[in-house]
């Protein structure tokens, strides 16, 4: 098994292998394939950029990934499991202790404060009060947030919100976190900032995957792979990862 | 998943969701709070009307069986009835030799006189002809004085006891006892007074009553007349049992021919209920179902206001699922939520119905909230929670969390 770089790489390292992924979405008549047969693997501690066009299928492949979704057909194996096999319940247990989300708008609770908000997975996770909010205040602090958890989202800027809903994607210690255009809605400054903020979690061992319109985005990240149609159209180190390879690498 | 955590975490997005709208929580409840007054009022009224029907017959005896010419609301035609023998002496002797599971039994006949002391005159009198016995087969208590002895019953004696209304129109400050009195043009003396026993069901007084020695009633106002022989059963659990030993009894004492039908009644407290029953079951059951109209319209009402919740949040039903929430957690959500309104509503209901129970108790009907018309209306409300929320909250754990999240 050959990484993109067709550098060996040792199949248990793999976070996440998907075999032949097709997404069809039927609209009455039309039907139309988002995806149409995509494999590759990431490895754990990765941190991958997808990018294309608008209407590529990028969101499409997040939401397979994050396991919101389930492929048309294909195989999905995250950490050895089958995903595209589970039923409703199973994927949400995946998606509560495998994987945490950050979106493009946000998407936090509007009644609810900061640390409910990152709070929220471990009360699915059906983890006892004190120990939630010890995590929570943990996971906002690694955010710089711990003198904003009693802010409501309305009472936070972009950025602020923006580092709360990666608090909470990291609270309860996700093998991936899943990323779907984590700066669009930001300014150049903020967006670099919560830029730094998820290089430094990849630092400390966390796999990531982003989407992004912005090569200078992508840059961030150590892999990038470029979707058409669909399809991978390329699959190739970006200069921060070429430059952290030699080290260690050949 | 600990369920505690969830219910808990359920709870506190309930309270907020509702505190959120207040107007609108208030608006839904409203059809609850209104189902659940009505139907808990008319529980409380039907317990009241119960409760006044059981007191008129209290003084009827439940474990007192009144063999008597005729059954109580009988179905024959009467002229069925019409040559039926009258009941005898001889025959209440017979049985009161004959019978073991009676405590006690005594005779007893009446007719209306018109009483008169001094210048004071009653019309339309019941005066009751009966033993000493009498006393000890209905339980009647004294008020004052005493009941007459076997001694003044076997002998005729001019002795009466006269009830409390007949004492209150006679002797508003005097004392009645050793009074001289008028039936008809023969005078008694007064012995005693019973005390209060009300109405029987609410049309005939027994307070209006003068009670005399029966071979004194027979030698004044004529002996031909039918019995009623009551009967104290020995215990009120074997009623069936004293019933089927009397009416034996009772058909040899008639030379009843075997394979006949009786030609009397053994008449207890049982045939007012089973009557009172069929003639207030079927408006019993149209109040209740007229009622609980009023809670499904309102239970009609929150299940549309949760469909409405659940459209609203159908984005944050996304993130949840996006982090986690399992389809029951979505569902218990929406429940617990609408279980909440209900249960609000009830609670508010029951608040509104006490009082106007009270009220109903002081100026309409004896009644009183029965502990259990409030169970009720706690589960009632409970139930039509589950089954407003049922559908929204199904719904909601159903949606697809992709496309929930696009939702704007
Ligand atoms: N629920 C759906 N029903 C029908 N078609 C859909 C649905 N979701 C996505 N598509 C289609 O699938 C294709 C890929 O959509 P996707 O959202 O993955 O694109 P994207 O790469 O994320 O685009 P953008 O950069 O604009 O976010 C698009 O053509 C889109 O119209
Ligand atoms: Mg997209």
């Amino acid at each position: 098994m050959n990484n993109a770089n067709g550098i060996p790489v040792e199949e248990s390292s793999n976070l996440i292998q998907i075999r032949n992924v097709t997404k069809l979405y039927v609209m009455g008549s039309e039907e139309l394939y988002a995806l149409k047969g995509i494999s590759m693997n990431i490895a754990r501690n990765e941190y991958v950029a997808i990018m294309g066009p608008s209407g590529s299928g990028k969101s499409t492949l997040m939401n397979i990934l994050g396991c919101l979704d389930t492929p048309t057909s294909g195989d999905y194996f995250l950490n050895g499991k089958n995903v595209s096999e589970m039923d409703d319940d199973e994927l949400a247990e995946i998606r509560n202790k495998e994987i945490g989300f950050v979106f493009q708008t946000f998407n936090l609770l509007p009644r609810s404060n900061a640390l409910h908000n990152v709070e929220l997975p471990l009360v699915y996770k059906g983890m006892p009060k004190a120990d939630r909010i010890e995590r929570a205040e943990q996971a906002l602090f690694d955010v710089g947030l711990q003198d904003r958890m009693k802010h409501k989202p309305n009472e936070l800027s972009g950025g602020q919100r923006q580092r709360v809903a990666i608090a909470r994607a990291l609270v309860n210690d996700p093998s991936i976190i899943l990323a779907d255009e984590p700066t669009g809605n930001l300014d150049t400054k903020t967006g670099q900032e919560i830029m730094e903020l998820l290089e430094q979690l990849n630092l400390k061992g966390n796999t990531i995957i982003i989407v992004t319109h912005e090569e200078d985005i992508a840059q961030h990240a150590r892999r990038i792979v470029k979707i058409r149609d669909g399809d991978i159209e390329a699959d190739y180190l970006s200069k921060r990862g070429k430059e952290i390879q030699r080290p260690d690498g050949e | 998943m600990n369920f505690w955590i969830e219910i808990r975490e359920n709870l506190v997005i309930a309270y907020r969701a509702i505190t959120a709208n207040k107007l609108r929580s208030f608006l839904a409840t409203l059809g609850i709070v209104i189902g659940v007054t009505s139907v808990t009022l008319m529980q409380t009224a039907i317990e009241g009307i119960n409760r006044a029907f059981e007191k008129s017959i209290s003084a009827v005896g439940a474990d007192v069986l009144y063999v008597q010419k005729f059954e109580w609301f009988g179905k024959e035609d009467f002229s069925y009835y019409r040559n039926r023998k009258d009941i005898t002496m001889n025959q209440y002797e017979y049985l009161k030799d004959n019978t073991q599971s009676a405590a006690i039994m005594c005779p007893s006949t009446g007719t209306s006189k018109v009483l008169k002391y001094r210048d004071l005159v009653l019309e339309n009198v019941f005066v009751v002809g009966t033993t000493d016995e009498y006393q000890e087969t209905f339980g009647a208590n004294m008020e004052e004085g005493r009941f007459f002895t076997k001694n003044e019953s076997d002998g005729a004696y001019p002795v009466c006891v006269i009830g409390t209304d007949i004492r209150n129109a006679f002797f508003e400050n005097a004392d009645p006892i050793g009074k001289s009195i008028k039936i008809g043009t023969y005078s008694f003396r007064i012995i005693g007074v019973v005390e209060k026993q009300g109405s029987l069901l609410g049309l005939f007084s027994l307070d209006n009553r003068v009670l005399i020695p029966i071979e004194r009633f027979f030698n004044l106002f004529g002996g031909k007349r039918s019995l009623s022989i009551n009967i104290k059963a020995a215990d009120i659990n074997d009623m069936d049992e004293t019933k089927e030993e009397v009416r034996s009894i009772m058909r040899k004492a008639r030379k009843v021919d075997y394979g006949d039908r009786d030609d009397f009644g053994v008449n207890q407290q049982e045939a007012f209920k089973t009557t009172y029953e069929s003639l207030t079951s079927l408006i019993k059951i149209i109040g209740t179902l007229i009622t609980s109209l009023s809670l499904i319209v309102g239970s009609v009402g929150i299940a549309n206001i949760m469909f409405v919740s659940v459209k609203e949040r159908t984005k944050e039903i996304g993130i949840r699922k996006a982090i986690g929430a399992k389809r029951r957690t979505i569902m218990y959500q929406f429940l617990i939520e609408s279980v909440a309104i209900c249960l609000l509503g009830g609670l508010i209901g029951i608040m509104i119905a006490f009082p106007i129970s009270l009220i109903i108790d002081a100026y309409v009907l004896p009644t009183a909230m029965p502990l259990w018309v409030i169970l009720l209306g706690i589960f009632v409300s409970l139930l039509f929670g589950v089954l407003a929320g049922f559908f929204p909250a199904y719904s909601a754990s159903k949606m697809d969390p992709v496309e929930s999240l696009r939702y704007e």
